[in-house]
């Protein structure tokens, strides 16, 4: 296998571990299981599925980006096609 | 002029100054600085001016109080809204960086070597960016005129006019720098009631935290708790739980998301930046100060929902109602907005006083009779701006609260304009109509064509076809079942071709548009609805709003399966696909 294809494929599985995250948090945690995490009580009052509806969904969005970007960034290098 | 009117006019006075400023020290000179500001924007600063791109009226003045009136279940805009931006960042932005192009027909026209498939993108461009911006006109106007007591239209030609200045004339560069300072002064007019308000109910500074926190009188009981426990005993639904159906929550949550990703004016931002990788953190930063708005919608519409019912309703309920809001005694805020017609009241026991409950309340008066509701009438979109005075906070607030919200449609319209200006002048006048017009002409036409959009936005402002949350629902929906995907699979499948991409986007745009159609009338025209709009008549019980997801899975199925059969795209277009998948060998600036 080439490098550019290499350096795809890394990107392809980076991607899908992201989205596999972006999914559990905000689809997962924040409708299909909220009511059943309910139950359980974080910083104070907050039930946790209405919490990663409303507040930990979001927050892990920003923190997935910046991963990703990151690890992008030495991807990029490991297989030699960052700019400049 | 009372004090109030003073405070408006000199704080939304100042910000207007501002911006014009900012627009005449950035004057655009190419092409190039008019349509993506000569590529030389920071990472950060363009992600703050995406944030206010962005964020529109909608956020700014309905959100919060969405997620006030139905608790839980407005969880899927905070979710929709900013989950975008993880597709944008992992699977658009870098790539179009890298490609270097100045709009997005131009990407779809190029990666599926086909006029017709950039003429189409133009069209899905325009219907979505012009529906979205009516919305935003008519906040425009409704905003200045209460808050400056002048008339609607007045308001609303005042907010023509200052958006003319600087997008015509700036370009990309003048919104972009207008841009940021619109951010600074829409998120310090959120964020400031917000601390008040939080600090007020529950003693904690930071809203985030205040929601989860327990009240601040004494009782120890959670202010969530609180509000559940209140609003089941006055007959509303919880405000915790959920309403809805799950289906429909997933798929809008998914629509909302898609549609994010999707939307031209909004990717258009990440073809400013410098680099490849700056467009990846960039899209992180937008996220950032949008996020601070997002996750400060859901304190102020909880708060104001126990705010808004307890300056109403006293704790104690039925038979005993005498601790209630007095009708001959209503507070300023109360009879302000009366007179806008947004909030309305009718004594239907005639005791004087104001009864607020839900329509499963049981609890009876002295006489053994049910107590109906007297709160006839609070229409949502009045509780961030109604949220300051409620909570008697000082008068600056509340004047900085309309210039936030001002800002807020301000940017968004700007925006928008840009990106459909751009579509015109660049896609059909130098695209197709005139491909050998030089720079100092095509300029020219991006400029009329601005102001084109600019006056025919103001018309249907002036004459809404009265259907605003459809509209949005009906500009994300097209977004995300035309656009989003063609240019997904424009990156990631190298074997769709020119064919499979016009038939994916016309079937996704397509029945997107005739499901809405079907449910909401032909054109939104009244009575011409196919059926009426509620749940058992839907198709497996999904709402019109939510089907912009099914749009984009028909228009990745059509695509990939119709370019299954038909000859793949030639060597050159193969070229193209392998080159943006690399950062290396970015150009900072294409001049073509």
């Amino acid at each position: 296998m080439s490098d550019a294809q290499k350096y795809w494929q890394a990107n392809i599985r980076l991607v899908i571990g992201c989205l596999i995250v972006w999914f559990v948090v905000s689809f997962g945690f924040g409708i299909l299981l909220a009511e059943q995490l309910n139950s359980i009580r974080i910083l104070g009052g907050y039930p946790l599925g209405f919490w990663f509806a409303q507040q930990g969904s979001i927050y892990t969005f920003v923190a997935l980006i910046f991963f990703y970007a990151w690890r992008m960034n030495q991807l990029d290098r490991k297989f030699n096609v960052h700019e400049d | 002029m009372t004090n109030l009117q003073v405070w408006t006019y000199a704080v939304v006075g100042a910000t207007f100054a501002l911006y014009i400023f900012i627009a005449i020290k950035a004057r655009a000179a190419t092409t190039g600085e008019f349509y993506v500001a000569g590529r030389g924007v920071h990472p950060v600063l363009n992600g703050m001016a995406t944030g206010a791109d962005w964020m529109s009226a909608a956020s700014f003045i309905s959100m919060a109080g969405l997620i006030a009136f139905k608790g839980y279940d407005a969880s899927v805009y905070l979710m929709g809204w900013t989950g975008g931006y993880c597709l944008l960042a992992m699977l658009l932005a870098p790539y179009l960086r890298k490609y270097g192009k100045f709009t997005v027909p131009e990407f779809i026209g190029d990666r599926f070597y086909s006029q017709t498939a950039r003429v189409v993108a133009v069209i899905c461009l325009i219907v979505a960016s012009l529906t979205y911006v009516i919305g935003q006109m008519k906040g425009i106007g409704v905003a200045f005129s209460r808050f400056l007591e002048i008339p609607f239209n007045y308001g609303l030609f005042l907010g023509m006019g200052i958006v003319f200045i600087y997008a015509v004339l700036g370009g990309m560069k003048g919104v972009t720098y207008t841009q940021i300072a619109q951010y600074c002064v829409l998120i310090f007019a959120y964020t400031v009631p917000a601390i008040f308000i939080s600090l007020q109910l529950t003693g904690n500074a930071i809203p985030q935290l205040g929601l989860g926190s327990t009240m601040a009188d004494g009782s120890g009981v959670f202010l969530m708790d609180k509000l559940d426990k209140t609003l089941v005993d006055l007959g509303f639904a919880a405000y915790t739980t959920q309403k809805g159906s799950t289906l429909n929550m997933f798929l809008l949550t998914m629509s909302l998301m898609i549609g994010t990703a999707g939307l031209p004016h909004v990717i258009t931002r990440f073809f400013t930046v410098p680099k490849v990788r700056d467009a990846r953190s960039s899209a992180g930063w937008a996220l950032v100060f949008i996020a601070i708005l997002y996750t400060t919608a859901p304190a102020v519409g909880a708060m104001a929902r126990v705010n808004l019912i307890h300056t109403i309703q006293a704790d104690s309920i039925a038979p005993d109602t005498s601790q209630n809001l007095k009708i001959d005694a209503l507070p300023a805020w109360f009879t302000n907005w009366e007179k806008t017609g947004l909030l309305k009241y009718e004594d239907k026991n005639g005791d004087g006083r104001i009864q607020y409950v839900g329509k499963n309340y049981t609890g009876t008066d002295a006489d053994g009779k049910v107590i109906e509701n007297e709160m006839v009438k609070v229409d949502r979109d009045i509780m961030v701006l109604a949220n300051p005075e409620i909570a008697n906070l000082p008068n600056w607030v509340i004047a900085l609260v309309a210039a936030g919200g001002i800002a807020a449609a301000l940017s968004t319209a700007a925006g928008l304009l840009l990106a459909i200006s751009s579509a015109i002048s660049h896609d059909i006048v130098k695209g197709i109509i005139a491909k050998d017009i030089d720079d100092k002409t095509e300029l020219m036409a991006g400029r009329i064509a601005m102001a084109g959009a600019i006056v025919v936005a103001g018309y249907l402002g002036l004459n809404p076809p009265g259907f605003a949350a459809e509209v949005v629902a009906l500009a994300f929906g097209l977004a995300a079942s035309s656009i989003f995907p063609a240019l997904m699979m424009g990156i990631f499948a190298k074997r769709v071709n020119n064919t499979g991409a016009v038939c994916g986007m016309l079937a996704g745009l397509g029945t997107t548009l005739v499901y809405i159609f079907w449910f909401k009338g032909w054109f939104f025209i009244p009575g011409t609805a196919m059926a009426a709009d509620n749940a058992s008549n839907w198709l497996l019980g999904i709402s019109p709003g939510s089907f912009g997801a099914i749009g984009a899975m028909i228009n990745f199925a059509v695509a990939l399966s119709v370019s299954s059969v038909t000859k793949a795209p030639p060597e050159h277009i193969q070229h193209l696909v392998e080159d943006i998948r690399v950062p290396m060998g970015s150009s900072s600036a294409v001049d073509h």
